[in-house]
């Protein structure tokens, strides 16, 4: 198993990210719009699937309920704009913190929960939130209601890109969109990787495997599972507002889907690869490209997916990436660590007793 | 006379943990063998291998029959039951129902049922709608050995039956032993009280570091002998 | 009067989820396996029992007669051949392959029958009611809560008086010395699988001649009998039947305050009880 890694091993992944990312970046002066759009909706899954992942794969929390924190964004970022007249974008990140501030009295309920119970009772806050929303008349009640027309377009700096581009309104509003997402993602991944190797993050994955054995050395697993709680609550969020920016129209049952937001993210993250950094990225390629395939299908994408995902939890229960890593030893995102060289054992020849 | 139960060679692993270097054993019909050893000498580690708990390699033979690679439910199918270590009755079971299900699956032909274990332990009947764990800790004994005996086993395997109980109580159930030698099961006790082991035993196995380190019958050993094989000889 | 009326339409409301919720308690409390597929499964039932009807021209009190050993064997052969690989100390598999299972039964069915809305017709006694003191009891409604009286009863007579159930709870308890015994706790929990599928099918009759039913109607009616599990406590299963009612009793009542509001009551009865009672009314004292 080879997890050490040398430093040209090291920055050819860095090299490789730093190219790719560059390319992401030009997408929208170069592609056409439906590209643009089309990556809009990859990104902004990939960053469901990298919150839920943290909460689930890392932090062992294995949460059915983050479709309120989706709803929750959507819905306060409808009222900044709607109700109180900010601009959509300041609406994503109240969006953000709405989630962030519900998902104080969420966990206070479900971490008396464990496991299965854990499970169900964020399920169940999830829809009570659904149903809340719903008799929130002032956005529409149960049947919602959509953003003013114009109002993607008074954005902040789309004018500006308009200008810069020479494009239409819509289409800089869909640039500033992506760039969102792009930056959200990236700034999620790397973060993801910091928090990962610093000491919390060893904790929390020590928490994940055995909490007994943490505790004794002094990591406090509830104040660690509490703030992932929250901070993936704050990016599932933002998320979430800004996936309905694009979508420009609101219902309960649409921003509190749990199909959209929880059975395709964990889907897309199983498929990936629990547990890891790069799961998320390949799984979101793989649903794009089952979605492209079976796009005329309906039914059958679903049927297909559902599938895919029982037979790699038959069978490789660490997903495609995790897969891939254990036979090639390839990990550009190493979260092992080494022991200083000064504390490394040499193994002791074991005495044999003669009978 | 080919020995009831065989064993040759066996080797068992936990993981990349080696628990078993080779084991070779033997208990004839009839016979009450006792395999002494302190604390992770490997005995309960064979307890599971033959009762098919841990996979080993080597050979176990059952009256010729090989035996190695059974899964637990089939060897007791095959007439091995065992008195775990730790007792393990189920907690939502009733003791009369503790016992009934060590008859689950195989009722053998034998004199074990409820009646005869209850005339072995007569306090059991007392308590018989009792859960399973509400009982001194010597009445859960009677209760784990009356479990295994109503399989009717032809090998019943006791693994340390005497751990955790006052002497008094120990005496009162290796009192029993005698009574089921005489049914016709033999015998394999794991101890780590030397005294009670070779009071009861025909033949005694000392084990050390996954490692048979001397055999013979209780005659026939020396306390000097017994205490280098159990804690291993210092240079 | 009102207050009594909707007490009992709650009541009997939660003898219906107490139906749903059954199957799942025993798999619940036997294997710790929860099954997200649950809810999907009871519309399949009420599929294969629509099925039934047409194919052989039955009323749906018969047809279920022969839905039941179908869905036995499909209960069956699931917990043999997909869930028995995934059973463990990690809860995410169960609850991962489930999930898939659920998604893959409801777009099944929804390739196979539409998304059109059906119903089990029994004929006169839908609009049948009986005079209980000053209240008006529909018979279905009632016979729906004697049945599921009946199946805990029965259950429970299987779980504490039988060999069957004797295996049951031992594989429960410890698995590993359970095999000591002899007991193969795959089989077990394919036979308590089966069982909860019979369960579930029964709980379709009821489901199908009460309401209209189409193949996205799954996963709530899961919500629903989940909480009822939880509620009642784990490993039991009068428990179930209590927690089935106070989700019952607590939807009436929300209805009765404001329509819109009869999940959420169901939901914030669930809420504060689990704040008091993380475990459950009545939960075993071994876990």
């Amino acid at each position: 198993m080879a997890n050490t890694s040398s430093s040209a091993s090291r920055s050819l992944p860095i090299v490789l990210g730093l190219a790719l990312l560059a390319a992401m970046i030009a997408v929208p002066l170069v592609a056409p719009r439906a590209v643009t759009q089309d990556l809009f909706g990859i990104l902004t899954l990939l960053v469901l699937a990298m919150n839920w992942n943290m909460l689930a794969g890392f932090a062992g929390l294995v949460s059915v309920g983050q479709q309120a924190f989706v709803g929750i964004g959507a819905y306060v970022m409808f009222a900044a704009v709607i109700l109180w007249g900010f601009d959509p974008l300041v609406g994503v990140l109240l969006g953000g913190v709405g989630a962030a501030l519900f998902a104080i009295p969420m966990a206070f309920f479900a971490f008396r929960l464990h496991g299965a119970y854990f499970a169900i009772g964020t399920w169940v806050v999830a829809d009570i939130s659904r149903l809340a929303a719903g008799q929130y008349k002032a956005l529409g009640g149960g049947t919602g209601t959509s953003l003013p027309k114009g109002t993607t377009k008074d954005m902040f700096g789309v004018q500006f890109l308009k200008d810069l581009l020479d494009v239409s309104s819509a289409a800089a509003a869909d640039a500033m969109t992506y760039w969102l997402a792009l930056a959200l993602a990236v700034v999620m991944l790397v973060a993801s990787y910091l928090f990962l190797r610093s000491r919390a993050g060893l904790g929390l994955q020590a928490i994940r495997d055995n909490m007994q054995a943490a505790r004794a050395v002094g990591v406090d697993p509830l104040r660690l599972k509490a703030s992932v709680f929250l901070l993936t609550a704050f990016g599932t969020g933002l998320c979430g507002a800004l996936i309905f920016i694009q979508i420009t129209r609101v219902t309960p049952d649409a921003a509190f889907s749990v199909l959209d937001w929880t059975a395709f993210v964990i889907f897309v993250v199983v498929i990936g690869g629990i547990g890891t950094l790069p799961g998320p990225i390949i799984g979101v390629i793989v649903f794009y490209i089952l979605q492209r395939l079976l796009a005329d299908y309906g039914t059958l994408y679903l049927i297909v997916l559902g599938a895919l995902g029982i037979v790699v939890m038959l069978f490789s229960r660490s997903g495609l990436w995790g897969t891939f890593s254990a036979k090639t030893g390839i990990d550009p995102f190493p979260l092992s660590h080494r022991p200083p060289a000064s504390l490394r054992v040499q193994p002791v020849p074991s005495k044999a007793v003669k009978a | 006379m080919t020995a009831l139960l065989d064993i040759r060679g066996l080797t068992a692993n936990y993981g990349d943990f080696q628990a078993l270097f080779g084991v070779d054993l033997h208990l004839d019909a009839g016979e009450t063998v006792a395999i002494i050893g302190a604390n992770g000498a490997g005995k309960t580690t064979l307890m599971r291998a033959i009762t098919g708990i841990v996979r080993p390699k080597g050979q176990i033979d059952l009256d010729g029959k090989t035996m190695t690679r059974l899964a637990a439910p089939d060897v007791l199918q095959q007439g091995i039951a065992m008195v775990p270590e730790a007792r393990k009755l189920f907690p939502s079971l009733s003791v009369e129902e503790n016992l009934l299900i060590g008859a689950h699956t195989r009722k053998g032909n034998g004199v074990w049922n409820l009646e005869t274990i209850y005339a072995l332990f007569p306090i059991l009947q007392e308590r018989r709608h009792n859960p399973g764990t509400a009982l001194s800790g010597g009445q859960q004994q009677m209760v784990a050995i009356g479990r295994a005996l109503m399989s009717n086993p032809r090998v019943l395997l006791c693994d340390e039956i005497s751990l955790g109980l006052a002497p008094v109580v120990i005496r009162d159930i290796y009192a029993a032993v005698p009574k089921i030698k005489a049914s016709g099961t033999s015998i394999i006790v794991v101890e780590q009280d030397i005294g009670q082991a070779l009071k009861i035993a025909d033949r005694v196995y000392c084990m050390m570091e996954g490692r048979v380190t001397l055999t013979g019958t209780p005659a026939t050993l020396t306390r000097a002998a017994i205490h280098d094989a159990y804690f291993g000889v210092t240079p | 009067m009102n207050l009594l009326d909707t007490l009992v339409q709650g009541i009997l409301l939660g003898g219906l989820y107490a139906l749903f919720a059954a199957g799942l308690s025993l798999v619940f409390g036997i294997m710790r396996l929860v099954n997200l597929a649950h809810g999907d499964m009871i519309v399949m039932a009420a599929y294969l029992i629509l099925g039934v009807m047409n194919l052989l021209g039955l009323h749906p009190f018969v047809a279920v007669l022969i839905a039941a050993p179908l869905m036995f064997a499909v209960g069956w052969a699931l917990q043999t051949y997909v869930l028995n690989r995934v059973l463990g100390d990690d809860i995410l598999p169960p609850l991962l392959v489930t999930f898939g299972l659920s998604v893959v039964i409801q777009n099944s069915l929804l390739q196979s029958f539409s998304a059109d809305s059906q119903k089990l017709t029994a004929g006169a006694i839908e609009a049948k009611s009986l005079a209980l003191g000053p209240i008006a009891v529909g018979v279905m409604p009632l016979l729906t809560l004697v049945s599921a009286v009946a199946v805990i009863f029965a259950l429970n007579q299987l779980f504490y008086r039988t060999a069957l159930g004797r295996a049951f709870r031992a594989t429960s308890d410890d698995a590993t010395t359970a095999q000591l015994m002899g007991i193969r706790p795959q089989s077990v929990f394919a036979m308590a699988t089966g069982i909860a599928m019979v369960v579930a099918t029964i709980a379709a009759l009821y489901l199908g001649t009460r309401a209209n039913f189409d193949p996205s109607i799954g996963p709530a009616r899961l919500l629903y009998a989940f909480e009822a599990v939880i509620i009642g406590g784990l490993g039991s299963l009068w428990g179930t039947l209590a927690g089935g009612i106070v989700i019952g009793v607590a939807q009436a009542f929300g209805a009765v305050i404001n329509p819109e509001w009869q999940i959420l009551a169901g939901h914030v009865a669930f809420v504060a009880i689990l704040l008091l009672r993380p475990r459950g009314l009545f939960p075993r004292a071994n876990d």
